[in-house]
């Protein structure tokens, strides 16, 4: 098999764009990815788009031009990116295409999801009597964590600082407001110990991606960036999951993002020590702090140092959520892993401006966790 | 004037109830390899049987994490009331049986702790218009049971 490499990115902002279609933005992004990667649409041989709420987002071609390309739409919950990612390096790497594009774009409206739990398979009396919302999952998650890791609150709010600050250097972010510490501390609680400014919310925006053989970048780009594995897992039975009435007894099993981690290490070859730069999925800033040890990158309850120190910041040894995350850009659904991969790019590329962290960073992480257990991982180089 | 009471669902909790009928959540259990789910599924998650049976669950348990609802949730789903009062959510481990999710009757979480003895209990959690009390299930923090 050959491998797939990125040669170029492109990122519609993140944010409210009232007026435009999210055919629109994802159009956008798609146009900037082409222009980075120096090829025009007719080129592209097939792809892989994502979204939650447009139906048919391969309707996208309408706007690029009607080349009778294969665009093929998938859904995966959060992890729809990273599987719109991985199919399109799946479509390199087996020569189906020698060059395609992944492509996630989302329109969600104001507020918190809401959906009739039957959509989840659960009963009704769930969503009536108040139970059917993620965020008690991850509330009740980091309770937990809390409470057998020794992680305080004040790390909670370090972590939203931090994200919020690295969107402040971000032009195509959401919250560009910093915030301290202290202001993160203030807000009100929404589902403790989580507060209002240590979660994300639910946004627009669109985000794209050209892949090729790796024996063809060089046509295109000096600096392609290397998809060294790319793994996807579901829940397992006595995992602690997101949106489950109950679960079994017993040791609590791995969840999928400590599943899919392990698959995608293996499959590069690489190792938590040998990550440069990390994306992880902070629907929460408890989130962020659990998917630190999920993600093999630290032991349970070192992240109260980690953060202390200054450990996740930009400069510092284990940079996690450079350009602000899910707390700084809000999630649209089927972009938000791509925007992830965005970034990861620039980092690896040295092209990140005020955002790139120091020395030369060689291996890139990212990582997607959502409904109904489902995560996605991964993992570049350059 | 009396008030009519009705439950949530069907088949989750035993009805009536009241105080000499003591409340039960309704489980069921694989009969190939003795999972015990809740909601009763039929269907098991482990061995792919199709044979179960009802199993009514311990109605005391410890409570294994838990968080609070200080939003009102989006409708629908939820159908309690417009006036919003603040309720606490958590799992309650149920030794040997599962871990259920479920609304708390103490709501602040300065006063629930990892550990704690909960008991079962039912909620009216919303009144419909014609005055009828929807009543769901919820775990109350239970007396400390010195040995
Ligand atoms: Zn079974």
């Amino acid at each position: 098999m050959t491998e797939a490499v990125i040669i170029g990115v492109g990122l519609h902002p993140f944010g409210r764009f009232p007026g435009k279609p999210a055919l629109d933005m994802g159009a956008d992004a798609v146009r900037l990815a082409l222009a980075d990667a120096g090829v025009t649409w007719p080129q592209v041989q097939g792809g892989y788009i994502g979204s939650y709420e447009v139906a048919n987002p391969d309707a996208i071609v309408g706007r690029l031009g009607l080349t009778g390309v294969p665009l093929r739409g998938v859904f995966n919950g959060c992890a729809t990116a990273g599987t719109a990612l991985a199919l399109a390096a799946r479509a390199v790497e087996t020569g189906e295409h020698d060059l395609t594009v992944a492509i996630g774009l989302d329109k969600h409206p104001r507020g918190a999801f809401a959906a009739d739990p039957s959509v989840a398979g659960i009963p009704s009396w769930y969503g009536q009597t108040g139970l059917f919302l993620t965020t008690h999952f991850f509330g009740m998650k980091i309770n937990r964590y809390m409470h057998e890791h020794g992680i305080s609150h004040e790390t909670l709010a370090r972590v939203a600082s931090k994200n919020f600050r690295n969107a402040a250097a971000n032009e195509k972010a959401w919250r560009r407001t910093p915030l301290t510490p202290e202001e993160v501390l203030a807000s009100p609680v929404l589902n403790y110990p989580l507060r209002q400014f240590m979660y994300c919310g639910p946004n627009e925006g669109a985000a794209a991606l050209v892949l090729c053989r790796a024996d063809q970048a060089h046509k295109y780009t000096g600096k392609p960036v290397r998809v060294r594995s790319t793994a996807l897992r579901s829940r397992r039975l006595g995992a602690f999951e997101v949106q489950s009435p109950s679960f079994p007894v017993g040791e609590p099993v791995d969840s999928p993002t400590v599943d899919a981690s392990r698959a995608a290490y293996e499959l590069a070859g690489i190792g938590p020590e040998d990550v440069d730069v990390a994306q992880l999925q902070d629907t929460d800033a408890g989130s962020e702090i659990i998917h630190m040890a999920e993600n093999g990158l630290c032991k349970d309850g070192e992240q109260e140092r980690l953060v202390a120190e200054g450990a996740t910041e930009i400069g510092g040894r284990l940079p996690v959520n450079t350009d602000g995350g899910l707390l700084g850009n809000g999630e649209p659904i089927g972009a938000s892993g791509l925007r992830q991969i965005h970034e990861i790019v620039l980092q690896l590329r040295g092209t990140a401006g005020t955002r790139q962290i120091p020395g030369t960073p060689r291996v890139g992480y990212t990582h997607l966790y959502g409904a109904p257990g489902a995560s996605a991982v991964t993992i570049l180089s350059t | 004037m009396t008030t009519t009471r009705r439950p949530v669902a069907e088949d989750l909790f035993t009805w009536p109830a009241g105080p000499d009928d003591p409340p039960w959540l309704i489980g069921s259990e694989c009969a190939e390899c003795g999972l015990v789910s809740f909601p009763a599924a039929p269907d098991c998650v482990r061995c792919a049987s199709t044979e179960s049976k009802r199993r009514l669950l311990a109605d005391r348990g410890t409570l294994w994490t838990y968080t609070t609802q200080d939003f009102r949730p989006p409708s629908p789903p939820y159908d309690g009331p417009e006036t919003f009062e603040p309720y606490a959510v958590g799992y309650v481990e149920l030794p040997g049986e599962l871990l259920v999710e479920a609304r708390l009757t103490e709501p602040d979480p300065g006063r629930l702790r990892i550990g704690q003895p909960m008991r079962l209990t039912l909620v009216p959690y919303t009144v419909q218009d014609d005055g009828t009390e929807v009543v769901t299930f919820a775990f109350a923090p239970a007396e400390e049971e010195t040995p």
